[in-house]
């Protein structure tokens, strides 16, 4: 690798001790940045040292890519541009169906065109503020830095973004920053960035330089011993429409797979997407980071019933009118409309006077949490509470307010069967993206030599809390604007070597341990049958409550116990109809389930390990005198990597400390 | 509410495939078809035995990934609106639903509900795209597009591929799907370029793979993106208009 003479010091780091039981203290990892630089050039400079690969040798190099979204297909595809040979993996029928498409709000650039004085330092400090000082600061201003060629990039390749009657790119505020730097495409941003990225992917398909495997989902990723390292040298794929479990080998593989929000049974993910290449890569040893920072939406459509199939985002606009508010006395089940204003409780209002239901989403996700788990929560599960437009209706004019949010209401409407206008809507806070993810170092590799992430997959980027329309950034910048370079130069020691044989020991051996894994599975014949949404219904009950939006010691170690049991329960009695060598959703959800049950887990020890509160992971014991999440900088300012440990129930916890030259460290504060 | 299900089973592409019929009576009329497909499933999954397979994804309208025959319509009875998101309160209490595949030549099925709707993909293979690598674009905001031509654009790079407009042509044609990319495109400003080429090779394509356009109008209205029916006619002037210049561009 490059740059070696560049290693950073750690002088004052010492792992802080666990009140987990099970959690030892790991290694000090090497993040590979280029110490010594600036943060806001290590980018460039990593770049210019980095090793090439000419272009007769690309096409030696077989990449095996993992998911088509946003930071998979375009990594794809820009690979396939270069000349490596590609293989790119998906569940999906089509390319085109990756979640990255259902993102609406919009992609933020600091292109700074515009005189509010954006700048590439104003977007890298929001971004580090934001994840309240749990990231990287290099990777933000990569972020920051190559935000300006992702819009360039994606407005050449097909996406329609809004524009000015003058013909320029029209860009809006979002997300709580003061300048204006979110570009879209209406509001569906999202469908037209994956739209756009898949169009390029299917010029390589056409081209013969990406070969498509649709319908195939990964199973395990092959990891052999080089030298000593831990090295990736494949993957198993089960072919979702056969049920054949097929060895794929490469130089390196990429995993872009999305990120792990439906271990929480309801989000605003789509049904299919899963956690299950990370844990996979978990397993065989590459870090997980950070598991338990979770963002929480809190104008999300509530669960109204046990048959409701996920969450959806309402847009956060609906709090500029709206008033939230749950009544003062707990399991108040009176029509809302009769329930007297000295009865109700405007919470945010109350509690936050300077921005009252506009405060940020983590605050307001938090207080609306905190109300319904004292008992205050409203509708048939009472799980929600009130955003009421009558007073806006009252001084607006029913009018006006069917104008504004007209859509917004019929989608309730029909998903509800309730008028907005006549009764007060309900919402509730719905996990909606996760910060954490594999561990990779500056160059976006894993603990594994060969295995990258990508995407929200990966840690990288926001911390412990992510700013609006980040993410849809970063998925791009990984996938076009950074393993397009760091791939290369990983691949570049490689030369001449010829990829893993697939039908190698070590590939068969891990193709036999994916069958294992399905025998097991579809073996187990328990007394208690049920299929997996019966467990994984519960698992996100469980975690909704322990390791929510405001988590504490007690129900921490609760909620560990309980998933514990629930996994016991789980591999006792899970029952799979059907066949393994055939087309089989059931099957797949039970793999899905068993990974989240793990997962779980490890969120739950992460949450109790983090003896801090910070960002989204908002500690009801670390706080400051008035009720604020309250950081402890002197411990906790590093990454926490986890890996299994040795036995049932062990984790070792690896470090990456944090550094900040240009941002310094500082707290924020909304009242 | 009650009702009576009837729904398609078939255990792979060369089976026969039959119709199972199931009852229902605790159904609510908030529940998507597909929520109501989740839940009958769950009672066969319960009891051990295999539930029906069917397609989806995101369950809000956008990825596309839905989509089946409801009482002889794509995606069901609420117009342009994808399966995912047709509530049970378009049925009468005590009514029969009707559920099966997408059907059309194109589109083999897997399994019971599920299709295999790869002829689309293959369509954009030939040419649904800009020929520009990474990192060589120039300035967004030197582009000029004017703010119509960006919002026509858009309303046609809309679509989420579901696959309907197939499905609810007699011919089985695929040109609402084809035209909506080529006018998509031929309205970006580098996409441009290799407008003719673009055309005649997704239009090979289309046609080789799927039926003509008698422009009977059924796919517009069923198009979960509401994408205009004027699109199918931009396959027939794309193509001729590419056929006359005889250039790329
Ligand atoms: C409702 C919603 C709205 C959002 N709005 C915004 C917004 O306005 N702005 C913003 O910046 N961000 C937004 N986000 C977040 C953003 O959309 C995502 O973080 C980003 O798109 C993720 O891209 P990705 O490439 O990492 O993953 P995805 O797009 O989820 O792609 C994952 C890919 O991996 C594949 N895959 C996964 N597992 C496997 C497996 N085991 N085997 C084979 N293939 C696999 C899938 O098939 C898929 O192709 C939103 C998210 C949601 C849910
Ligand atoms: S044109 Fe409409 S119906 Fe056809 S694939 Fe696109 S969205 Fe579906
Ligand atoms: S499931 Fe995505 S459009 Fe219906």
């Amino acid at each position: 690798m490059t740059n070696t003479e560049l290693k950073r010091e750690h002088p004052k780091f010492s792992h802080p001790q666990s009140i987990v039981p099970g959690v030892s203290a790991g290694n000090i990892l090497e993040s590979n940045e280029p110490h010594g630089v600036p943060m806001k050039d290590m980018w460039s400079h990593q770049k210019d040292h980095m090793q090439l690969v000419s272009p007769l040798n690309r096409r030696k190099f077989e990449v095996l890519v993992v998911g088509t979204g946003l930071s998979a297909g375009s990594a794809a595809a820009a690979l396939g541009e270069l000349g490596y040979k590609v293989k790119v993996f998906t569940y999906h029928d089509s390319p085109r169906r990756a979640h990255s498409i259902a993102a609406q709000g919009g992609v933020n650039a600091s292109r700074a065109k515009k005189v509010d004085n954006d700048s590439a330092y104003r977007h890298t400090k929001d971004t580090v503020k934001g994840g309240d000082y749990r990231c990287r600061e290099s990777d933000c201003w990569r972020l920051a830095n190559e935000s300006v060629r992702v819009i360039d990039h994606m407005n050449a390749i097909g996406a329609p973004f809004a524009r000015e009657y003058g013909g320029t790119l029209a860009t809006r505020s979002f997300g709580g920053v003061q300048v204006s730097r979110t570009y879209y495409t209406r509001g569906q941003t999202g469908q037209q960035l994956q739209l756009s990225t898949t169009s390029a992917l299917y010029r390589q398909i056409g081209l013969g330089n990406v070969e498509l495997f649709a319908h195939n989902d990964l199973q395990d990723i092959i990891v052999y011993n080089d030298n000593g390292k831990k090295r990736a040298g494949g993957i198993v794929t089960r072919n979702l429409i056969t049920g054949e479990l097929k060895a794929f080998t490469g130089h390196a593989v990429v995993l872009g797979t999305g990120g792990y929000g439906n271990v929480y049974h309801m989000s605003t993910l789509a049904k299919n997407s899963n956690a299950s290449a990370m844990m996979r890569a978990y397993d065989s040893g590459a870090y997980l980071a950070s598991p338990a920072f979770v963002q929480f939406h809190p104008t999300g459509l509530p669960v109204n019933s046990d048959w409701q199939s996920k969450t959806i985002l309402m847009s956060e606009s609906l709090r500029n009118d709206g008033r939230i508010w749950s009544p003062k006395k707990e399991g108040d089940d009176r029509d809302p409309n009769t329930i007297p204003e000295e009865e109700r409780d405007y919470f945010l209002e109350r509690r936050y006077p300077a921005f009252g239901n506009l405060v940020p989403r983590d605050v307001a996700s938090r207080a609306i949490s905190q109300q319904i788990n004292a008992g205050l929560g409203v509708g048939p599960l009472h799980n929600s509470v009130y955003l009421d437009f009558r007073d806006a209706i009252e001084r607006l004019g029913k009018d006006k307010i069917r104008e504004r949010y007209s859509n917004l209401i019929e989608m309730y409407e029909e998903a509800i069967g309730e008028s907005a206008y006549e009764t007060p809507m309900r919402i509730a806070p719905t996990c909606h993206f996760t910060m954490g993810g594999l561990w990779t170092d500056f160059n976006e590799m894993t603990s594994i030599d060969g295995l990258f992430a990508a995407g929200e997959c990966s840690w990288t980027y926001h911390g412990a809390n992510r700013l609006g329309a980040n993410s849809l950034l970063s998925a791009s910048v990984d996938g076009w604007f950074t393993l397009p370079f760091t791939i290369p130069n990983y691949l570049a020691d490689h030369l001449n070597e010829e990829k893993l044989a697939e039908d190698s020991p070590e590939a068969q051996a891990t193709l036999a341990q994916s069958q294992e894994r399905i025998d097991r599975l579809m073996g187990v014949r328990g007394e208690n049958p049920h299929g997996p949404s019966y467990y994984h219904r519960q698992l996100g009950d469980i975690l909704y409550h322990g390791c929510g939006v405001s988590r504490n010691v007690e129900d921490l170690k609760e909620a560990i116990t309980k998933i514990r049991e629930l996994r016991e329960d789980f591999w006792a009695n899970v029952r799979i109809p059907g066949e393994a060598n055939d087309m089989n959703q059931v099957l797949e959800y039970g793999l899905r389930v068993a990974d989240y049950l793990d997962l779980g887990e490890l969120m739950c020890v992460d949450a109790l390990d983090r003896d801090e509160s910070c960002g989204a992971h908002f500690r009801e014991d670390h706080l400051t005198e008035d009720g604020e999440a309250e950081r402890d900088d002197e411990n906790w300012c590093f990454v926490s990597a986890w890996e299994p440990g040795a036995n049932k129930n062990e984790f070792i916890r690896h470090a990456e400390p944090l550094y900040f030259d240009s941002i310094p460290l500082m707290t924020r504060n909304y009242k | 509410m009650k009702l009576t299900l009837e729904i398609w089973r078939q255990a792979g592409p060369t089976q026969e495939g039959h119709f199972e019929t199931v009852q229902v009576d605790d159904a609510s009329e908030q529940m998507s078809i597909l929520e109501l497909l989740d839940h009958v499933n769950e009672g066969y999954i319960e009891r051990g035995e295999e539930p029906f397979a069917f397609a989806s994804d995101c369950r809000e309208g956008i990825c596309g990934t839905c989509g089946l025959t409801v009482n002889g319509r794509p995606h069901g009875p609420g117009q342009n609106t994808p399966a995912c998101q047709q509530r049970l309160f378009n049925f009468t209490d005590g009514q029969t639903i009707k559920l099966e595949p997408f059907r059309s030549a194109a589109y083999p099925v897997i399994k019971d509900m599920i299709v295999d709707r790869a002829a689309l993909d293959h369509v954009m293979e030939q040419g649904g795209y800009v020929s520009m690598d990474a990192g060589t674009a120039p300035d967004a905001d030197t582009l000029h597009v004017n703010h119509e031509t960006s919002e026509y654009s858009l309303d046609h790079a809309a679509c989420i591929g579901c696959g309907a407009c197939v499905a609810a042509c007699p011919n089985g044609a695929a040109h609402l799907f084809t035209g909506a990319k080529l006018v998509h495109l031929s309205l970006m400003p580098l996409g441009k370029e290799e407008r003719g080429r673009r055309a005649r090779n997704m239009v090979d394509d289309l046609e080789a793979n799927f039926g003509h356009c008698s422009l009977y109008g059924e796919c517009a209205d069923v198009c979960p993106a509401g994408v205009p029916l004027t699109a199918v006619s931009a396959v027939t002037r794309e193509r001729a208009r590419a056929a006359f210049r005889g250039k790329d561009d």
